[in-house]
């Protein structure tokens, strides 16, 4: 029998791990959160009382329908929770938990890591009650509590108005959306984003909620600064029509869109383009999502999609990777489910021109606004060293020169902005600096698994 | 701007840029061509020690010279490349070990160095975050660390501001002697010189090849990882005589950390990969040897593409078979600390013909025969069965 891992049981992963068992292969499925569900479908706290049927509106049926359908499934498939699949080398994979450190050979590999937030930075972004937009929905569906009192989310995303509205639901009042991408951009956008008929149904539908729930929301605006000393106290920014306002707050949730999760295709072998609408380096993938010899990747570490997408590139990937491995026919839904993923995804590009990743925005950047949070890099360090003598114009240059993307999320949260001020710094096209190259571990590990480690 | 030079230095590494700053300082026309960036592979991914003790008995005149350029060059180039006079610390655990830490104790005293032996107690007593079933160990006071990412553009840039021309992106894409000159062909045009240095590290086989003298080069790299950032606390940098770990702490906070066995580099030569299990052997050895980095996360492995040899001895010195070529290259993993040393010599050489510095040693001739493993070779290589041959 043949060894199929499947790292990641968010909506793609949970999707390939049963479209797996239904062929009679039972897979081994690792994610490093406790429960199955990723971050879109992420499983409220079973702990806590909270209202799941409020926080995902709309979306409810298919969240429960997807966790009942997996948790039915759980006899044929080996789910591996809390578990960190920190190398991938030699066709295994070296994982940590709880109980120490181990690894598994695979014979076919579907990675399904997700994706995180991208972020531009603005000074003040790094004072304590700053979080990214995802976190802010980690800590209401997983803590059960808000970020703050009064909450400002700000970048360009719709899943701005998501959480805006989640947090209203459960309860929140004080709440604020600013918006950097001007209304005219989401107008440009809409014949696009009207073809995928359901989804932007559902966009229209926060936006109606909040408007009805009384949220304000401000298009075009220009973020400014956050400012407070110990913690958030405030946020400035200009209005589309210039005025500059100050608004107080104590706790904002920044996101521009999403930024795939890539280190591990990276290990595995995949190889990368650069995607313009995107505006970032996602592994090359076929429309099965395979990306290598038995390699898959599907959900959102291949392109941005949402979690429809998700789950049915997951079982694309699955019977793609069962027709490659020998063990089935070629799936019978595989035309259907291409068409699927890529209308998705091509939605996600229509999406990209309504929220809008303000690149332009890191040449204006303060000079002594921080990028590298981890190591306290400023938009200027960077700017002064691509301007000297053998100074470097590419990515992992810069980070080896300044530091930047060398701390403990290894790049994770500043390399967007790294590379839009080390392109304009350069004069270069942003594609022509690179991008950071990973290394293991893909999130940090301890030295030792004994009692000190673990107290 | 004309392409016609003095001198040519293939190998913008640390070699190159110390031998361009030595031969611009002395007025002398030179252009270094560089493949890709200046100083990114093994002189910028090293694990910048500047240690003496423990070196090749051969090699002290060299390193003691390289050492005296390092202490000063922070001043002459103006700009910090983190240089740290941290001391070295030389770690045993058993007889075996203690008598090998005395004979390199012998022979650096020899040298003029001063070598204190530390016995458990005192060692414990002053790096008390160590563990306790050491048996002794040795330190010495100048040896150094510096940052190697820094390093080599600091010395490109000093060239530089000396006349030097330093041309990056600019791969030799073939090289050759007329009967005249040098030629060497390259996207960026043709660059001619009088005299041609072989400074291309790992890639410096290829070259020496051409002009018939190959060498058994491969490529390799140290497994290396750094730790989260916290207290600077240990101040000398270590290792233990077995080679499982040798790691020290930047004032920044983070442990950076190597250990043998090397790893051979992938097969299209660009590449190191780390194999995890090297990486999860580093971490108990060093989890070992100081208990409190126990708790610290290990954030990032890395690797080089470095060139060595059977002998684990660099080739330095001129061709024997063409006039005017001099070679550099191929520095078995401890080209960091002697590099502002080949330089200085390699400047003499080509601008006088002699230098005073003994570098027999490392003589391109001893090829001719095969040359047997060394000890140190057959230590520090697990899986030298599947080292590529041009052994």
């Amino acid at each position: 029998m043949r060894q199929i891992l499947i790292i990641g049981a968010g909506p793609a992963g949970m999707s390939a791990a049963m479209a797996l068992a239904e062929a009679g292969i039972r897979p081994i499925v690792i994610d490093e959160n406790t429960l199955a569900g990723g971050q879109g479908f992420r499983q409220t706290n079973p702990d806590i009382d909270l209202d799941a049927d409020a926080i995902y509106g709309r979306e409810y049926g298919r969240y429960r329908d997807l966790h009942s359908r997996f948790r039915s499934c759980l006899d044929k498939i080996d789910h591996r929770s809390s578990t960190l699949v920190w190398a991938i080398h030699d066709r295994k994979a070296h994982t940590f938990n709880d109980k120490g450190f181990s690894e598994i050979a695979f014979d076919g590999l579907i990675l399904a890591p997700g994706a995180t937030d991208r972020l531009m930075p603005l000074p003040g972004w790094t004072l304590p009650g700053v979080f990214s937009l995802g976190a802010a929905q980690v800590a209401l569906k997983d803590q059960g509590c808000f970020i703050g009192r009064r909450i400002v989310f700000a970048g360009s995303s719709p899943l701005l108005l998501l959480a805006a509205l989640q947090y209203h639901k459960l309860g929140a009042r004080q709440l604020c959306v600013l918006d950097t991408t001007p209304l005219h951009h989401k107008l440009r956008a809409a014949p696009g984003l009207l073809n995928s008929g359901r989804t932007f149904l559902q966009g229209l539908s926060y936006l109606w909620a909040l408007k009805k729930r009384g949220v304000p929301i401000h298009n075009g605006v220009e973020l400014r600064e956050i400012e407070g000393q110990d913690r958030v106290t405030a946020i400035r920014f200009c209005d589309a029509s210039g005025t500059e306002h100050r608004l107080t707050c104590d706790a904002v949730a920044l996101g521009y869109g999403l930024r795939a999760e890539t280190q591990l295709a990276e290990l595995a072998g995949a190889d990368f383009r650069f995607d313009h609408r995107l505006r970032q380096w996602l592994p090359r993938v076929d429309e099965n999502g395979r990306a290598g010899d038995c390699l898959y990747i599907a959900g959102d570490g291949a392109a941005t999609g949402g979690a429809y997408a998700a789950i049915a590139s997951g079982t694309l990937a699955a019977t793609a990777l069962l027709g490659e491995l020998g063990m089935s026919q070629a799936g019978k839904n595989g035309a259907h489910l291409q068409t699927q993923v890529g209308k998705l995804r091509r939605f996600q590009h229509h999406l990209a021109t309504a929220f809008r990743w303000p690149h332009e925005t890191a040449q204006t950047l303060p000079g002594h606004t921080i990028v590298c949070r981890c190591e306290n890099v400023t938009a200027d360090d960077i700017r002064t060293a691509a301007t000297q003598a053998f100074g470097p114009v590419e990515l992992n240059r810069m980070k080896a020169i300044t530091r930047c993307g060398m701390g403990r999320c290894q790049g994770r949260f500043c390399s967007a902005a790294l590379a839009e001020i080390t392109a304009a710094a350069c004069g270069k096209p942003i594609d022509a600096v690179g991008r950071l190259r990973a290394q293991a571990p893909v999130k940090p590990v301890p030295i030792s698994t004994t009692e000190t480690a673990l107290r | 701007m004309t392409q016609e030079t003095e001198t040519i230095i293939i190998g913008g590494g640390l070699i190159g840029a110390f031998t361009a700053y030595f031969l611009a300082r002395e007025g002398h026309p030179v252009t270094v061509l560089e493949k890709g960036f200046v100083g990114a592979q093994s002189s910028g991914a090293n694990f910048g020690n500047l240690r003496l003790q423990g070196r090749d008995p051969r090699q002290y005149p060299l390193s003691l010279r390289a050492q005296a350029i390092w202490e000063a060059f922070e001043t002459i180039a103006g700009e910090s490349f983190e240089y740290d006079r941290t001391g070295h610390l030389y770690i045993a655990r058993n007889e075996k070990e203690l008598a090998k830490l005395e004979h390199h104790a012998e022979i650096a005293r020899q040298h003029g160095l001063d070598i204190e032996m530390l016995a458990t107690a005192a060692l414990t007593q002053r790096f008390p975050y160590l563990a306790t079933d050491t048996l002794a160990a040795t330190f010495c006071g100048r040896d150094a660390t510096a940052n190697p990412r820094l390093a080599t553009p600091v010395v490109m840039r000093a060239a530089l501001r000396l006349g030097a021309r330093i041309v990056e992106h600019c791969e030799a894409l073939s090289t050759v002697y007329t009967g005249s000159r040098f030629e060497v062909e390259t996207a960026q045009g043709r660059f001619m010189s009088k005299t041609l240095v072989n400074a291309a590290g790992a890639w410096g086989g290829a070259i020496a090849a051409h002009f018939g003298e190959p060498v058994p080069v491969f490529s390799a790299g140290p497994p290396q990882f750094v730790t989260e950032p916290f207290p600077h606390v240990i101040r000398p940098s270590m290792q233990m005589v077995n080679g499982s770990v040798i790691f020290r702490q930047i004032p920044r906070g983070n442990v950076i950390v190597a250990g043998y066995p090397r790893t051979a580099s992938e097969a299209d030569g660009n590449r190191t990969f780390v194999p995890p299990g090297k990486t999860l052997a580093g971490m108990e050895a060093l989890g070992a040897i100081v208990p409190l980095l126990r708790d610290a996360h290990v954030i990032r492995v890395w690797s080089g593409v470095e060139g060595y040899l059977p002998d684990m001895r660099p080739v330095i010195g001129p061709s024997r078979t063409q006039d005017g070529l001099f070679h550099a290259f191929a520095c078995c993993g401890h080209g960091f600390q002697i590099a502002p040393g080949i330089g200085a010599v390699l400047g003499e050489l080509i601008r006088t013909g002699q230098t005073n510095t003994p570098i027999d040693a490392y003589d391109i001739a001893r090829f001719r025969d095969q040359v047997p493993d060394s000890e140190k070779f057959i230590q520090e290589f697990d899986n030298r069965a599947i080292i590529p041959a041009a052994r």
